[in-house]
């Protein structure tokens, strides 16, 4: 049953799905500090792996969405796609503040130093201010089609910016062996550790998802109020 | 005037909002070759925004513009070339001279012979003695002049003009209307939006009303301007 | 005045994509070295940059070698960013960007005329720059200032290809001048590291072969940024 507030109901689903994957995130964390083994080198502190690395999937998989999604509202001009990328931005936002958190915390005790220009935590980061600057830039524009617009473009051209980060960096760190010791993820995981990060990715999918569910139904709603004031 | 020929401007149920105000409501729209249609209304009424969805400027919220039975979309480019834009600023660069200014827009327009076409269009609006001064350095009127030069420097069939005697002096203005008077031929069609309908009443073969971004009346011009603007006023307080 | 309004029209040739990318390009540069304050500024910009980077460091601990080609780059880095806003920033006077929207140019014939005249203009700061940069930190490039010159070219036309998008997007906003280097910064990092990567070799003499992979990457880059703004230049133009 359609509420009479569009964006209501899925606001609603999104909190359901929200209390339901922290619960699981609950049950991961269980898992994670009960259930596996600790790593012999590492020690506790690798635990954080479980969050870190999930984490660092959901704000890719937004990016992601956001340059396909950029890609859609340029061709349909629908309104809906723009507000789903720029919901689907701020929840990256967030989680790749969480991978960029726990990327330090993980890092201190393991290689000494807070933080390393690795290759995917130096991605994160730039992902980090790309999503930044989509959003100060959508803050600085009044007009919701130039808004929409503009946004779609940074969105398409951060998305083809990645495999190029991706590149540079690793050649670049390739150029500069440092002096580290340990990998942060090892090649090749007991039964128990994969199936827990396995369960993770699942777990950190359905929070991207249910925080965009509560995002996007929001961001409709207002979109739905604004048009109504210009009717009368 | 009904004339035999396919009309050259046309627009059909033309919607225009920007953002929570919708500007243009519904609005359509006939030209024939050498018609002349005035534009009237309140400010804020959509007559500048119609002007600038005329020339391709915007995108119709909704609806859509036709140009000599050619649909103006953003991927059709080269129909820009039939219709220019007078309007309020003159799109030109204050640091660079007349000359150098309407050569650019005649090489933006890709005409064959740039320095050609600017010079007759320097003699056409009468400023052949400062054609290579500052343009920031010429007068109100002559300015307008010269907006008035390059915005048609390709010659085009439809023509746009946004309140063209806006703050000019008499002397001016009749130059304004002389060269409006010259251009109006038989082969183009002109629409005008204007403050001042008394000043072209005469050159003028429709006239039209918008209110609330709709037409409030479209009629052949009435040959008396003071009843006209008695009805005129009754239009425009709906 | 003719009366052949119309007829005149239909003479002319179709859409006049490189005749308009070339006229822009000229009427920028044109405007900029009448104006003059523009490329003074950005060089001054520059040179102080560089003069900085001098006072920022102990001479005494790292060596001049080491530091240059991160002080090259990171000055022309900034250097490109700056003089990127007065492309779009002049269109704004009687609303000169209408008249290019008006004719009849494509969208993406206006980028590469904005992007042209940005790129001229910002390889000019460069050119001017090194000089200064040789001079003050005693830098031998003799021999390898014509793969440095390449390797410039190729980095600035990065910079310059999606920063020519970026500062139409912001050129309306309040704080255009905070905007731009925000949006801009995260996309020169690639351009960035192939650059300083390949000027750190041709510095040290290093043969062809070791800069390959790097200007690959450069060139890769720009072919696959100026396309793309290129292509998508409609929607921050459109209205």
């Amino acid at each position: 049953m359609t509420s009479a507030i569009p964006g209501q109901s899925t606001i609603r689903r999104g909190l359901w799905l929200i209390v339901l994957s922290l619960i699981a995130l609950a049950g991961i964390y269980v898992l994670a500090l009960q259930h596996t083994p600790i790593e012999a080198r590492q020690g506790l502190a690798q635990k954080i792996f479980y969050l870190h690395v999930p984490a660092a999937w959901s704000a890719l998989l937004s990016f992601g969405l956001v340059g396909i999604v950029s890609v859609l509202y340029l061709w349909l001009q629908d309104p809906r796609l723009d507000l789903f990328a720029a919901s689907s931005v701020e929840v990256g936002l967030v989680f790749s503040m969480v991978m960029l958190t726990t990327g330090p915390i993980w890092a201190k005790p393991i290689w000494g130093t807070w933080w390393t220009w690795d290759p995917r935590l130096t991605l994160t980061l730039l992902l980090f201010f790309i999503f930044v600057g989509y959003l100060s830039l959508r803050a600085a524009l009044s007009d919701r089609s130039e808004r929409a617009r503009f946004s779609a473009v940074i969105g398409i051209m951060g998305l083809l910016l990645v495999p190029f980060i991706h590149l540079s960096v690793y050649l670049f760190r390739t150029m500069h062996p440092t002096p580290i010791v340990l990998k942060p993820s090892a090649p090749s995981l007991p039964p128990v550790m994969l199936r827990t990060v396995l369960l993770s990715f699942g777990v950190a999918t359905l929070l991207y998802i249910a925080f965009v569910m509560v995002r996007y139904g929001m961001a409709i709603g207002q979109y739905t109020r604004e048009e109504a004031d210009d009717a009368t | 005037m009904p004339l035999a020929e396919p009309p050259l401007l046309e627009a059909h149920g033309l919607e225009r909002r920007f953002g929570p105000s919708a500007v243009l409501r519904g609005l359509d729209l006939s030209v024939h070759p050498g018609e002349i249609l005035l534009v009237l209304g309140e400010n804020g009424s959509g007559k500048t925004t119609l002007l600038r969805l005329l020339a391709g400027l915007l995108r119709p919220s909704r609806g859509h513009v036709t140009l000599e039975g050619h649909r103006l979309n953003p991927a059709n480019v080269a129909l820009r070339r039939r219709v220019g834009l007078l309007s309020h600023q003159s799109h030109m660069y204050d640091e660079l001279s007349l000359r150098e200014n309407l050569e650019f827009a005649g090489r933006l327009y890709g005409l064959s012979d740039p320095s050609t076409s600017a010079t007759r269009a320097i003699a056409g609006a009468g400023l052949e003695q400062r054609a290579d001064d500052r343009l920031g350095r010429l007068s109100r009127g002559m300015l307008q002049r010269a907006a008035i030069a390059r915005a048609f420097i390709h010659e085009p069939r439809v023509m746009l003009l946004d309140e063209p005697f806006t703050a000019l002096d008499a002397p001016s203005a009749d130059r304004v209307r002389a060269w409006l008077t010259r251009r109006a031929t038989g082969q183009s069609a002109i629409i005008m939006v204007t403050h001042q309908p008394a000043q072209v009443w005469d050159l003028a073969t429709h006239v039209g009303v918008i209110a609330a971004g709709r037409w409030a009346m479209v009629e052949p011009r009435p040959s008396g301007f003071e009843a006209f603007e008695r009805r005129y006023r009754e239009a425009i307080r709906v | 005045m003719s009366d052949s309004a119309g007829k005149g029209a239909m003479t002319e040739v179709d859409e006049p994509y490189f005749g308009a990318i070339l006229a822009i390009a000229a009427k920028d540069l044109r405007l900029e070295f009448r104006g003059k304050t523009g490329l003074l500024s950005a060089v001054m910009f520059a040179a102080l940059v560089l003069i900085i980077f001098n006072f920022s460091r102990d001479a005494t601990l790292v060596s001049n070698v080491d530091l240059a080609p991160s002080v090259l780059w990171v000055t022309f880095a900034f250097g490109s960013v700056v003089t990127l806003n007065r492309a779009f920033h002049l269109e704004r006077e009687n609303a000169a960007f209408d008249g290019l929207r008006l004719a009849p140019v494509s969208r993406s014939g206006i980028y590469l005329g904005k992007f042209l005249a940005n790129l001229v203009f910002a390889l000019l700061v460069e050119a001017v720059t090194v000089p200064l940069f040789i001079l003050f930190f005693d830098v031998d490039m003799s021999r390898s200032w014509p793969g440095i010159a390449g390797v410039a070219a190729l980095a600035t036309i990065g910079f310059v290809g999606v920063g020519t998008v970026f500062s139409a997007m912001v050129v309306r906003t309040r704080f255009a001048e905070l905007m731009l280097p925000v949006l801009l910064l995260p996309f020169m990092v690639p351009p960035l590291i192939g650059a300083t990567q390949a000027t750190t070799r041709l510095l040290a003499g290093r043969p062809l072969s070791e800069l390959w992979g790097w200007l690959r990457l450069l060139a890769l880059y720009d072919i696959v940024f100026v396309t793309l703004c290129a292509l998508t230049f409609w929607a921050v133009v459109d209205e």
